[in-house]
C-alpha cells in the first residue's frame, strides 16, 4: 500500500421510519493535501468524516491510512476512533465547558508528550492571552481557534474539519481560514475539509470532491482546473430584478442575468455552476 | 433516647440509599441516554414505574418475595444468611426500588442535555469512556447530579408505605421519622409527633436551601 495515499472504500446502509440513505464511495486522501467535501445537506459528507473518525461503526468496506489498515469489514477489522492518528472539528466545536483553554488542550495531550507543543499552539493560534478562559467566555471565533489547536495536540496524520466555520461571520471566516492553511502547511497535515462556502474552498482547497445523496458526483475537480472555477451543484430560483439567483447550500447567490436564456430551468431544479471568482459564477449545462 | 435513633435511622437509610443509588444510577442513566436501542422505551418505563405504582404495592411484592416463607427468601437466609424483611438491609433494598427513577431521570436528562459531540471529541481526542464519563461527561452534569442526589435523598427520607410494608415498626431497627409520627399520632401522642414533624421540616428546609445555592452556582459555571 502507497504510504503517501489514504483510501477510503465503503457503503453504508441507513434505515429509519424516517428516511433511508444508502452511501457508496470511494475516496483517495494524498498525503499532504486539502481536500473539500462539498454538497448538499443530506448527501454523506459528516457521514464520511465520521467514518473516517471511527465515529460511525456500520461501514462495510476498507480503510487504509497511509500505509496503515484502520478498518477492513471482512476481516472485522476495526480501530476505535482513540487508536486513530486523528484529529476532529465539530461544527459546534465541543469545548469542554468544564475545563480551561489550556486544559482543554492538556487533556488531548498523551502522558508521553511534554508541554511544548501546546505552548507552540496556543502561540501560533494567538490564543496565549485566553490561556486561563473558560469556553463560556470566549467568542466563536476564538473557540473555533481553540478546537483547531486542540485537534492537533496529538499531532494527527489526518485532520477532519466538519464545516468549521459555518457559524462565524464573514470577516471572522476568512480571518480563521488563513489559521486554518497556515496550521495545514506548518504541520504537514492530511486535512478534509467538509465546507459549503465556495470562496472558503475556493481559498483553502487543494482538491475539491462534490458528493449528493451519498455518492460522489465529481471528484476530478484538482488546483490545475481552478482557473476555469469551481464546479459546484446549487438550486435554481426564480429571476429577481434582473439577477439571476441560485442557493448554494445555506447561501443564495446571484449576479446580473446576461444575454443567455435561461427560461428553461424551473424554479427548486438543480443545476450545475461554475465559480468564477472575478464574475461571481455562471450556469453551466 | 428513641428520638435520635429514629432520626438518625431515617438519615443513615437516606444516605446509604442515595450512595448505592449513585452507583447504580450513573451507569444506567448514561446507557439509557446513549442507547440506541428499540426496547428503550420498555427499559425508561420500567425505571420510571416507582413513580406511577403505590409505594404499598412495592412493599407488598417485596414483603412476598423475600418473606422467609417464600422461594428467594428461603433461599437468601440458607445459603447467604440475608434475612430483608423486617431488617435495616430490606428498607435499603426497598428504598433503592422505590427512589430509583428519582436518581436515574435527572441523571439520564442531564447526559441527554449535554452537547452531542462532547463524548465524540474526547474519543477523537484518545481518551477512553472511562476517563470520557469521569472527566467531561460528570463535570458538567454536575447540576443534574445534584439534583439525582438531593431528590433521591428527599424522597428516601419521606417515604413511607414501602417503609411499613417491609420494615415494620421496630425500634432503632426499621423505625424511621415517618413511621414514628403515624405510630405517635395512632397513640394520641401529638406532642411527640409534632417534635419529629417539626425536626422534619426544618432538617428537610435547610437542606433544599442549601441545594438550590449550590445548584445555582454549578449552574453558573456551566451555562456558556
Amino acid at each position: 500500500m502507497d504510504h503517501s495515499i489514504s483510501h477510503l472504500n465503503c457503503s453504508l446502509q441507513l434505515k429509519d421510519s424516517q428516511r433511508s440513505f444508502h452511501l457508496e464511495v470511494d475516496l483517495q486522501l494524498y498525503q499532504k493535501e486539502l481536500l473539500a467535501l462539498t454538497g448538499p445537506s443530506g448527501s454523506g459528507k459528516t457521514t464520511i468524516l465520521r467514518i473516517l473518525a471511527g465515529l460511525e461503526k456500520r461501514a462495510k468496506g476498507r480503510l487504509w491510512v497511509q500505509g496503515e489498515l484502520w478498518q477492513d469489514s471482512t476481516k472485522g477489522l476495526f480501530l476505535a476512533p482513540q487508536q486513530r492518528s486523528i484529529g476532529v472539528v465539530f461544527q459546534d466545536y465541543a469545548l469542554f465547558p468544564n475545563m480551561s483553554v489550556v486544559q482543554n488542550l492538556q487533556f488531548a495531550l498523551p502522558k508521553t508528550e511534554n508541554h511544548t507543543l501546546i505552548e507552540e499552539l496556543l502561540e501560533v493560534m494567538d490564543l496565549q492571552e485566553l490561556k486561563i478562559a473558560y469556553p463560556r467566555e470566549l467568542s466563536g471565533g476564538q473557540q473555533q481557534r481553540v478546537a483547531l489547536a486542540r485537534a492537533l495536540v496529538r499531532r494527527p496524520k489526518l485532520l477532519l474539519l466538519d464545516e468549521p466555520l459555518s457559524a462565524l461571520d464573514t470577516q471572522m471566516r476568512e480571518h480563521l481560514q488563513g489559521f486554518i492553511r497556515l496550521l495545514h502547511e506548518r504541520y504537514g497535515l492530511t486535512t478534509l475539509l467538509i465546507s459549503h462556502h465556495p470562496e472558503e474552498i475556493q481559498r483553502l482547497a487543494d482538491r475539491v470532491i462534490v458528493m449528493e445523496k451519498g455518492k460522489i458526483i465529481d471528484g476530478s475537480l484538482t488546483q490545475e482546473a481552478r482557473p476555469k472555477g469551481l464546479l459546484l451543484r446549487a438550486i435554481w430560483l426564480v429571476p429577481q430584478n434582473g439577477l439571476i439567483r441560485v442557493q448554494l447550500g445555506d447561501n443564495e447567490l446571484q449576479m446580473p442575468q446576461s444575454a443567455k436564456v435561461f427560461s428553461d430551468y424551473l424554479p427548486g431544479q438543480e443545476v450545475w455552476i461554475r465559480m468564477v471568482s472575478a464574475v461571481g459564477f455562471e450556469v453551466c449545462d | 433516647m428513641d428520638f435520635f435513633n429514629t432520626l438518625l435511622l431515617t438519615l443513615r437509610l437516606a444516605g446509604v440509599t442515595t450512595a448505592i443509588l449513585l452507583v447504580l444510577g450513573i451507569p444506567i442513566a448514561y446507557r439509557l441516554a446513549y442507547t440506541r436501542s428499540f426496547l428503550k422505551p420498555v427499559f425508561e418505563a420500567l425505571v420510571s414505574l416507582p413513580l406511577v405504582l403505590p409505594p404499598t404495592v412495592i412493599g407488598f411484592y417485596l414483603l412476598i418475595a423475600f418473606s422467609p416463607n417464600s422461594a428467594l427468601g428461603e433461599w437468601l437466609q440458607n445459603n447467604l444468611d440475608i434475612r430483608l424483611v423486617f431488617t435495616f438491609e430490606g428498607l435499603v433494598l426497598g428504598s433503592v426500588i422505590y427512589s430509583f427513577p428519582f436518581m436515574v431521570q435527572p441523571l439520564q436528562s442531564g447526559f441527554e442535555h449535554l452537547p452531542p459531540h462532547l463524548a465524540e471529541a474526547s474519543y477523537t481526542l484518545g481518551k477512553s469512556s472511562w476517563v470520557t464519563l469521569w472527566r467531561v461527561l460528570l463535570p458538567n452534569i454536575r447540576p443534574a447530579l445534584l439534583s439525582g442526589i438531593v431528590l433521591s435523598f428527599a424522597h428516601t427520607v419521606g417515604e413511607f408505605g414501602v417503609v411499613l410494608m417491609i420494615g415494620g415498626n421496630i425500634p432503632s431497627v426499621t423505625r424511621v421519622a415517618s413511621i414514628a409520627i403515624y405510630d405517635e399520632v395512632e397513640a394520641l401522642n401529638f406532642a411527640a409527633a409534632n417534635q419529629y414533624a417539626l425536626t422534619m421540616v426544618v432538617l428537610t428546609f435547610v437542606f433544599l436551601v442549601l441545594f438550590f445555592r449550590f445548584n445555582r452556582r454549578s449552574q453558573q459555571w456551566i451555562t456558556r
